[in-house]
């Protein structure tokens, strides 16, 4: 039963990770500049279960901090970018 | 009461979010929470642009909570399934039109997050002219269906709750 | 690996291995879909369950876990939960809001005829 839950730990890292990457292809290969906000969004929201699935992991409590300030910054950020390219372009 | 505090939910989630984020129970924590709880909705009543809205119909709002939470999880499945095994360009993605007839703005603000938080369809915004809402659908079968389950199910409620 | 993980009783490890598979093959199935839809109204859809569903299961998952582990209860989760059902909306607005200005600006700039990308104002009925 332990090594059940071991493998779908190790099963949950590995998914992230390439969910992660997959975010990555579309962060790079976006035609338009929102494609890359909501991929970059999208990435936030992996980092931040990574870390939690990190910390199921190594049964530690410390990564739940980590993945709190995650979701914080990457909300900022993706508002902030969202923001500045309704209103802030330079050619309109 | 009113005085002190000016919005009773706001000063019992920032003594619960100071309890979590602490995970005690200590006298010295719950003190501290409550200092939060009093001196915060203090100092951001100026920042609100409208006063609290009283929680009028606790019943009616649970309803409609565990309601769209279903609709969550079920319409994940959907868009999961669509997105494996459903070739994209058989997809009918498509902007469509609900009048609505919900006014108040923290209604509004309600109804916007539940329907985002729904995967499948994605709001757009409210259109100035004639307050109907412009709402982005994943696979769009049958327009009338949508515009019905909003107005009706999601709709409904908000207007009993708000006005 | 850590300590203390063998002594956990199958009703708790069940529902968390359960919680784990679940949740991470959402998240995998909504980053597919960022990737592999054709255009971008089809792809803000693929992140809304990696959001919801996804990350719904793996705090519910850790919960019980770090419940069961340390013996006391241990829901400071439900912080990330609610911040993050709070802002996945505003976030998904936001950028839903941008493509539809910048679309509209484009085709006005260009005077093109609409291509599939652009946001028609649905009319009337």
């Amino acid at each position: 039963m332990m090594t059940l839950l071991f493998l779908a730990i190790d099963f949950t890292l590995l998914c992230t990770v390439l969910a992660m990457l997959l975010c990555m292809v579309r962060l790079l290969r976006g035609p338009a500049a929102q494609d890359r906000v909501l991929a970059l969004d999208t990435l936030w929201m992996c980092a931040m279960l990574l870390a939690l699935a990190l910390g199921i992991r190594f049964g530690s409590l410390i990564y739940f901090e980590a993945a709190m300030l995650i979701a914080l910054t990457g909300f900022v950020s993706t508002v902030a970018l969202a923001k500045f390219l309704m209103r802030g372009e330079v050619i309109e | 009461m009113s005085r002190w505090f000016p919005s009773p939910p706001l000063s019992v989630a920032l003594l619960v979010m100071w309890l979590l984020l602490n995970q005690s129970l200590a006298p010295g924590h719950l003190l501290l929470g409550a200092l939060l709880a009093v001196v915060v909705p203090l100092w951001a009543k100026p920042l609100r642009p409208m006063a609290a809205v009283r929680f009028k119909k606790p019943i009616v709002m649970a309803r409609l909570l565990g309601m769209a939470l279903v609709e969550i999880v079920r319409s994940c499945f959907n868009v999961s399934r669509i997105i494996l095994f459903t070739r994209p360009d058989g997809l009918n993605s498509q902007f469509i039109r609900v009048p609505l007839d919900l006014k108040h703005p923290h209604g509004l603000a309600l109804l916007s997050c539940l329907i985002n938080s729904t995967p499948g369809t994605v709001w757009v915004e409210i259109l100035p002219d004639s307050h109907d809402l412009a709402l982005h659908v994943f696979d769009l079968h049958d327009e009338a269906w949508w515009i019905d389950t909003i107005k009706t199910r999601y709709e409904q409620p908000l207007i009993e709750i708000f006005e | 690996m850590n300590q203390g993980i063998e002594t956990l009783p199958v009703w708790v490890s069940l529902p968390v291995t359960a919680l784990l598979v679940l949740g991470s093959l959402i998240v995998l199935i909504g980053a597919l879909g960022l990737v592999r839809l054709p255009n971008f109204y089809q792809r803000i859809h693929g992140p809304a369950i990696t959001i919801t569903l996804g990350t719904g299961c793996i705090l519910i998952a850790s919960m019980i876990y770090f419940t069961a582990l340390q013996s006391r209860l241990v829901i400071h989760e439900l912080l990330i939960t609610a911040f993050v059902f709070l802002t996945a909306p505003v976030v998904a607005m936001l950028i839903m809001r941008t493509a539809v200005y910048r679309d509209l600006r484009a085709a006005k700039r260009d005077r093109e005829p609409e291509s599939d990308e652009t946001y028609p104002c649905p009319r009337k009925k």
